[in-house]
């Protein structure tokens, strides 16, 4: 309800403003609890997504790749402290902007890397693309291209689980301009009703396209807009990836305990534009140079080399790893098939048909 | 063999499906306490609880995608819309979800559900309650949309929807549900989805229609067999996938063709049907095709405006006529 709602870190709506903080002094506490193998991983595989963005961003201006392409540079310690706080159980849906959610959730780089160059080895044999990451095995299930298509299709797996009895969450990721459309509403209004395990994530980089967040949400506030649900909301400053694991991981383990839905604001900010294609000429300079400057990936890394956590061969180390499983993954999606025209037809429905329409324009299929 | 009417069949077959798969679950307006706007769902509150007979907001994006989230998991969802013109509410949920996810994904994830939902003018229900927009979702590779026309056909294809892996539209028709028709008692029959049915042989003319105008097609054919007319009449029950082949067989034997339908005359199934002949039986075509359609006005609510807007025996049988007259077969 809006009156628990808690405003932890995060910038107002608009501005990134002066977030950088010193953490200098209060890295061993922030650090006091947590493992570091774990705070490494962490790192890593923000590296992981961050390397593997901008060979991505490389491969799309060199035409490798085609579509649309959104990618999550800049968010990388939202995508890590998320997909971190799921089980491997737990079911995920996500907007457009999904390939680091399908690194983070379990798929391997090379399968999405294979995915965006269209290859039958892409997890979704090439018949999906940049928007549309999808793997039964890891739950991960679906980027999807139709801003807030996929919260009723969330929904409804939550309401599949409660159905059963059974103890998984599922997370739906979205971006700020999705809390201004009616499934937005639909959505969050089922799931208090029928009293569903899902927390919707909202992702608030404060820009719908081009559109900032004043200028098309009267309540710019998005973690307040659940209690129009009674559904629990907080926001959560998306830069810090370990303040975004602890709340996401209190959220899902409180729908899971509770059955009931939760939501969770991670303010952010993408260092690119809205796609690859988008020179983001709606931001000011000052914008650009303040969220280089706060660098969730470089402030991570600062902040565990203060803390001695990570010692300069460690980095190294992990850099050279990260760089030859990116490196690894273009290989292979340069090198895999692209799927064979004759399964053009296999994918249509999934129970075959009397009198199937497998028509190309033109065929004879009356020929006698 | 019982006679029950249409509504009692599909009923039925939702209780009887129910009872056989644990999955089944019921999801829509006013289907639970209300026991249904059209009665379809009267008593299965009572018999299976709400845990299974949803009642849902007035919300028809966030329940029919819901429905397509839970089928994703392996329920299947029944959904009934309370009528096909609230589904344009649901549209992108059908059509950019429904339809699209086993594809796009790779074959990975069915969306295993139905949506029921009814149609049709003739209530005075005027323009935004009275309309046959199922060109819009047979028009959708991934769909399959299924318009059955008795009390069989609605028992038969509602069974084989829900047993079905894929999202498929049952289209009822409001003008339907009293009718009455012979139902085998313990009906088990699953229709075969993408089969078009021949359902009167006949040798001078075919009548194709679907839904409300293959039954009205079926008294015009007995209405003229006393005129010694022989119309064969094609229910094409299955809007997609479409059974070219059955159509094409009809009108290679009878030379001549007439298409009624109840939805608007541009760009409408019965366009894609005399396509479909003209494809596959141009050589034995007598005459042009024929369309017989609503009139291409928003439907009126004034009952002389509404009927002189719809498909009826008489259009029908004027077109059967003129068409036989026209090439000088017979002579109504």
């Amino acid at each position: 309800m809006a009156d628990t709602a808690k405003a932890k870190g995060g910038g107002t709506a608009g501005s990134t403003g002066g977030r950088r903080r010193s953490r200098k002094d209060d890295t061993s506490s922030r650090f006091a609890d947590q493992q570091p193998d774990v705070l490494l991983g962490y790192y890593r595989q923000m590296l992981l997504i961050r390397r593997f963005e901008e060979r991505t961003g490389q491969a799309y201006t060199q035409a490798r790749i085609g579509g649309y392409c959104h990618l999550n540079l800049g968010e990388e310690a939202t995508v890590v402290g998320l997909m971190n706080a799921l089980q491997e159980r737990d079911y995920l849906f996500t907007n457009y902007r999904d390939h680091g959610y399908a690194i983070g959730k379990g798929m391997s780089a090379r399968e999405v890397m294979a995915e965006l160059y269209g290859r039958s080895t892409g997890v979704s044999k090439g018949w999906g693309g940049s928007m549309h990451m999808f793997d039964t095995k890891t739950r991960m299930l679906g980027g999807y291209g139709i801003v807030g298509g996929q919260l009723p299709l969330a929904t409804g797996a939550a309401l599949a689980v409660s159905y059963r009895g059974g103890d998984e969450v599922v997370m739906c990721q979205m971006g700020d301009g999705t809390t201004n459309i009616g499934a937005w509403h639909e959505s969050l209004n089922i799931a208090a009703l029928w009293n569903l395990p899902i927390v919707y994530v909202v992702i608030n980089n404060f820009t719908g396209m081009g559109t900032t967040v004043e200028r098309s949400s009267a309540e710019p506030d998005l973690y307040k807009r659940g209690s129009a649900f009674r559904i629990e909301g907080e926001r959560v400053d998306g830069r810090d990836v370990l303040a975004v694991h602890e709340a996401a991981t209190r959220l899902v383990e409180k729908a899971r305990a509770e059955q009931r839905p939760y939501l969770l604001e991670a303010t952010s900010y993408r260092l690119k534009g809205h796609s690859v294609v988008d020179p983001a000429k709606y931001r000011t300079q000052e914008q650009v140079e303040e969220a280089r400057a706060n660098d969730p990936v470089l402030a991570f890394e600062h902040e565990l080399e203060q803390a001695g956590i990570l010692t300069e061969d460690r980095k190294q180390e992990i850099a050279e790893s990260v760089r030859a499983e990116v490196a690894d993954a273009a290989d292979f999606a340069e090198n895999s098939p692209h799927p064979e025209v004759s399964t053009l037809f296999d994918y249509t429905y999934a129970t075959p048909v009397a009198n199937e329409s497998r028509r190309m324009p033109a065929d004879p299929v009356f020929a006698e | 063999m019982s006679v029950i009417t249409y509504r009692q069949a599909l009923r039925d077959t939702l209780r009887a499906e129910m009872h056989r798969d644990e999955n089944v679950i019921l999801l829509g307006e006013e289907i639970g306490v209300f026991e249904g706007s059209y009665k379809i769902t009267e008593g299965l509150l009572n018999e299976f609880g709400e845990r299974r007979v949803r009642d849902t907001p007035i919300a028809e994006e966030g329940f029919v995608g819901a429905a397509v989230g839970a089928a994703m998991l392996g329920l299947r969802p029944v959904v009934e819309l309370m009528t096909i013109n609230f589904s344009l509410i649901a549209i992108d949920q059908i059509i950019n979800h429904a339809a699209k996810i086993y594809g796009m994904f790779g074959g990975q994830n069915s969306v295993p559900m139905v949506i029921r939902t009814p149609g049709g003018g003739g209530q005075q229900l005027g323009a935004t309650h009275s309309q046959n927009i199922e060109l819009f979702y047979a028009f959708v590779p991934g769909l399959k949309v299924l318009a059955p026309s008795t009390p069989a056909e609605a028992a038969s294809m509602l069974r084989a929807a829900i047993r079905d892996d894929d999202p498929v539209l049952l289209l009822e028709n409001l003008g339907l549900y009293n009718t009455k028709g012979e139902v085998p008692d313990d009906d088990e029959s699953v229709a075969e989805i993408g089969r078009a049915a021949v359902t009167r042989e006949g040798s001078d003319i075919t009548l194709i229609g679907y839904s409300r105008m293959a039954a009205l097609g079926t008294q015009v054919a007995e209405a003229l067999a006393k005129e010694d007319i022989s119309v064969e009449v094609v229910d094409l029950r299955s809007l997609r996938p479409l059974d070219r082949q059955t159509i094409v067989d009809s009108v290679k034997k009878t030379g001549c063709a007439v298409v009624a339908e109840d939805d608007w005359l541009t760009y409408g199934i019965g366009a894609e049907i005399a396509a479909s002949i003209q494809e596959g039986a141009f050589d034995y075509l007598d005459a042009p095709v024929r369309r017989v359609a609503m009139a291409e006005v928003p439907l009126p609510y004034a009952k002389p405006l509404e009927n002189a807007a719809l498909p009826s025996t008489e259009s029908v049988t004027t077109a059967i006529k003129e068409t036989l007259s026209a090439v000088g077969k017979r002579v109504g």
